[in-house]
């Protein structure tokens, strides 16, 4: 039996639009509607999509940083929305996440070394005489010298920062991260470093990640399985092999296309998606690409399509292929 | 925090405050002399009016210095860089954030934020089309009359670069009205609306009474090119015109700027951190790092056989599809102080193939071939042949 870290089943996650004089619901964004992956221990799964199409309200539902509006997520098989409020504070360990902007996520008025310990001491997690021991470990599997401890975060450049979040995620000893974007806001030199360390990092310590992004050819080196979604819901699963080299649904096809190639010799057969995507509080009938498609056939506008296995766990939500 | 510690401290990130008032008076004393010389109230037309060395060049900068006085020190932005811009190409310059690729094209435009930012040497001819003139030597007055007409600029947020409270249009307009005075009002909307068309916006009517916020990001960068494009521009600077958009915008955009490239024959100064972009849309490349250029050539040249440490390491770091890595290089150390910069190559510290040679002094730009030219002193003796 595969042993799965996590199991999302028919998530759902609908934010109300309130309006007018009495603000009574007008209906709902759909952000993430109807999507479900597992991830199996030790791996990385990648969620790629366009902006807006719900990457990080996924990842920010499966740690329970929002409330769901429907579905199951159950981490090591336990159901995350039914803990109770205990239950619940020790899984915060155990489930953590990297934002994307190491600007913005790091307090500006605490030094280093109370970002990264506030949680250990917070949740007990060490005894208090191996305290600073911990930490300078982790700082150092970061990168990181334990002189900076004292420093903050104005003191550190981009890249930096975003070893501190590393550090801040892992002094907790977490099973699983998020990572959100984590380096879509650094320089391409810095890019790697983090993306190195992260490897390193999942190596030492088992972990198993969630790493969104928008960067195809960041996902393609770093993850085992990617799950492709275009407004909230996943359209294609699979392994990473598999969905590089055979991209099997239209939107696929067409994201892969549009990345550009470091070689100016390389001719790519485009194919240029029109217009944007649709608003997700008033998605498209049927299957919710068919306005975007250039394979649209007549059912597609009005049915929507059943999820089918191709093999090798290698998943797919189009018409073309039932 | 930096009041109370002595420069001679570890790290050397501090300094006095007496240092830095000392630093600043002298910096007053020397910007002011530049603002003197740019506020007289009258230039002579010849003191700017100069000759194109090429004539089949739009922009040639020349051995261009753009130094920041500030309190710490000066920080040498843009230190001794010359490319062309060819009429009709597309020039990518790539670099890392801090290299002085901006602040290059913002010297151009002579947007430099004065008096700290100054161009203490070297030139910027630009051909109008009319006459050719020295950018750096103009006055304020001229250079507006130049400014959104001959050479327009595309910013990299689209989000914070139009102006929310007006509508899209009015924006548009304003533009045009500026640049063309005796143009009547239904012309300008006119030329707005065909503008609009011509980015590929299907609605323009509609967009053009819009509200910036009504528009998704992919949207409002078509408005910032059409806008940009309003005047038929002899060059476009587009200022990384897609990172912060998507894959598939993205590829819209470029699609957008290489079309209408071609169709009004002007030029494009690309400038982005992304490397795939570059070999899609430059013909030319010029690689900077820390304010100078390290290597430049045309895209073939550069992709085929890159020379230069930083642009191999450059090329190593960026993952790229259909490429397998177990581990991704990735250039060791950061880039160096920009305040008091080093004598030698300033790459050296990072350079896993520096040799003996690397501790003299900045390393000269040596030829390669008729194109290509680089700054290293691998390349010194033996021209590259052995490498």
């Amino acid at each position: 039996m595969t042993d799965y870290i996590l199991e999302v089943k028919h998530l759902k996650k609908y934010f109300p639009i309130k309006n007018g004089p009495l603000r009574n619901n007008q209906g709902a964004v759909k952000a993430v509607d109807d999507v479900s992956f597992t991830i199996q221990r030790g791996t990385t799964m990648g969620l790629v999509g366009e902006s807006g199409c719900g990457k990080s309200t996924t990842g920010r539902t499966i740690l329970r940083l929002m409330d769901k509006t429907d579905g199951e997520v159950l981490f090591n098989g336990k159901e995350v929305y039914s803990l109770n409020k205990k239950e619940l504070r020790n899984l915060r360990t155990k489930m953590q996440i990297i934002f994307q902007d190491p600007y913005s996520s790091l307090s500006p008025r605490l030094p280093i070394g109370e970002i990264i310990g506030e949680a250990v001491k917070e949740h007990n997690l060490v005894p208090k005489e191996e305290h600073e021991e911990h930490l300078n470990k982790i700082m150092a599997s970061c990168g990181l010298q334990p002189y900076h401890k004292d420093r903050y975060p104005h003191e550190f450049s981009g890249g930096q920062r975003q070893r501190i979040c590393i550090a801040r995620a892992l002094a907790l000893d977490p099973e699983f991260i998020v990572c959100d974007e984590p380096v879509s806001a650094l320089d391409v030199s810095i890019q790697a470093q983090i993306i190195n360390l992260l490897e390193d990092l999942q190596k030492e310590y088992g972990l198993t990640y969630l790493f969104i992004s928008h960067d195809l050819s960041v996902v393609e080196h770093i993850c085992d399985t990617v799950g492709v979604m275009y407004l909230g819901g996943l359209v294609e699963t699979g392994s990473t092999e598999d969905i590089f080299s055979n991209p099997l649904h239209p939107y696929t096809k067409a994201l892969f296309s549009a990345i550009p190639i470091p070689d100016p010799n390389a001719k790519i057969e485009r194919i240029v998606l029109k217009g944007s995507i649709p608003s997700p509080a008033n998605p498209p009938e049927g299957c919710k690409f068919h306005t975007r498609c250039n394979q649209c056939m007549e059912i597609c506008k009005t049915k929507v399509p059943d999820v089918k296995e191709m093999g090798n766990g290698h998943m797919v939500k189009c018409h073309l292929f039932n | 925090m930096g009041i109370f510690k002595k420069s001679s401290t570890e790290g050397a990130n501090y300094i006095t405050a007496r240092e830095s008032r000392k630093i600043s008076k002298e910096n007053r004393r020397i910007t002011d002399e530049y603002e003197k010389k740019k506020n007289r109230k009258v230039i002579p037309r010849e003191e700017y009016i100069t000759q194109m060395k090429n004539s089949e060049n739009v922009v040639e900068f020349d051995n261009l210095h753009t130094y920041f006085f500030s309190d710490v020190g000066v920080v040498k932005s843009v230190n001794g860089v010359s490319f062309d811009i060819p009429k009709g190409k597309t020039v990518g310059v790539v670099g890392e954030s801090g290299c002085g690729k901006s602040v290059t094209s913002l010297s151009l435009m002579q947007l430099v934020q004065r008096p700290q930012g100054q161009i203490v040497a070297g030139a910027i001819r630009f051909n109008t089309g009319k006459e050719v003139v020295d950018v750096t030597k103009m006055p304020t007055s001229e250079m507006q009359k130049l400014r959104g007409n001959k050479l327009s600029m595309i910013f990299q947020e689209p989000m914070t670069s139009l102006n929310p409270v007006f509508r899209i249009g009015l924006q548009i307009d304003e533009v045009i009205q500026l640049h063309y005075p005796d143009m009547n009002k239904e012309d300008i909307r006119k030329r707005s609306i065909e503008m609009l068309k011509l980015v590929g916006i299907a609605n323009s009517e509609g967009v053009y009474k819009m509200y910036p916020h009504e528009l998704s990001g992919g949207m409002r960068q078509r408005v910032m090119i059409a806008m940009g494009l309003a005047c038929d521009p002899e060059l476009i600077i587009a200022d990384e015109p897609t990172t912060a958009l998507d894959v598939t915008i993205q590829a819209q955009i470029l699609d957008i700027l290489r079309d209408l490239k071609n169709r009004m024959n002007s030029s494009i100064m690309l400038i982005t951190h992304d490397l795939g972009v570059i070999a899609e849309m430059a013909d030319i490349v010029v690689v900077m790092y820390a304010g100078r250029i390290v290597e430049k050539g045309t895209a073939e040249e550069i992709f085929s056989n890159p020379s230069h440490p930083y642009t191999i390491g450059l090329m190593n770091s960026k993952p790229a599809v259909g490429k397998k890595v177990d581990r991704l290089y990735s250039i060791p150390g950061k880039v160096p102080n920009p305040v008091n910069m080093p004598d030698y190559c300033y790459f050296k510290e990072r350079c896993e193939m520096s040799i003996s040679d690397c501790n003299g002094a900045y390393p000269e730009q040596i030829q390669l071939s008729p194109t290509h030219f680089i700054s290293c002193y691998r390349y010194v003796n033996d021209k590259g042949e052995n490498q």
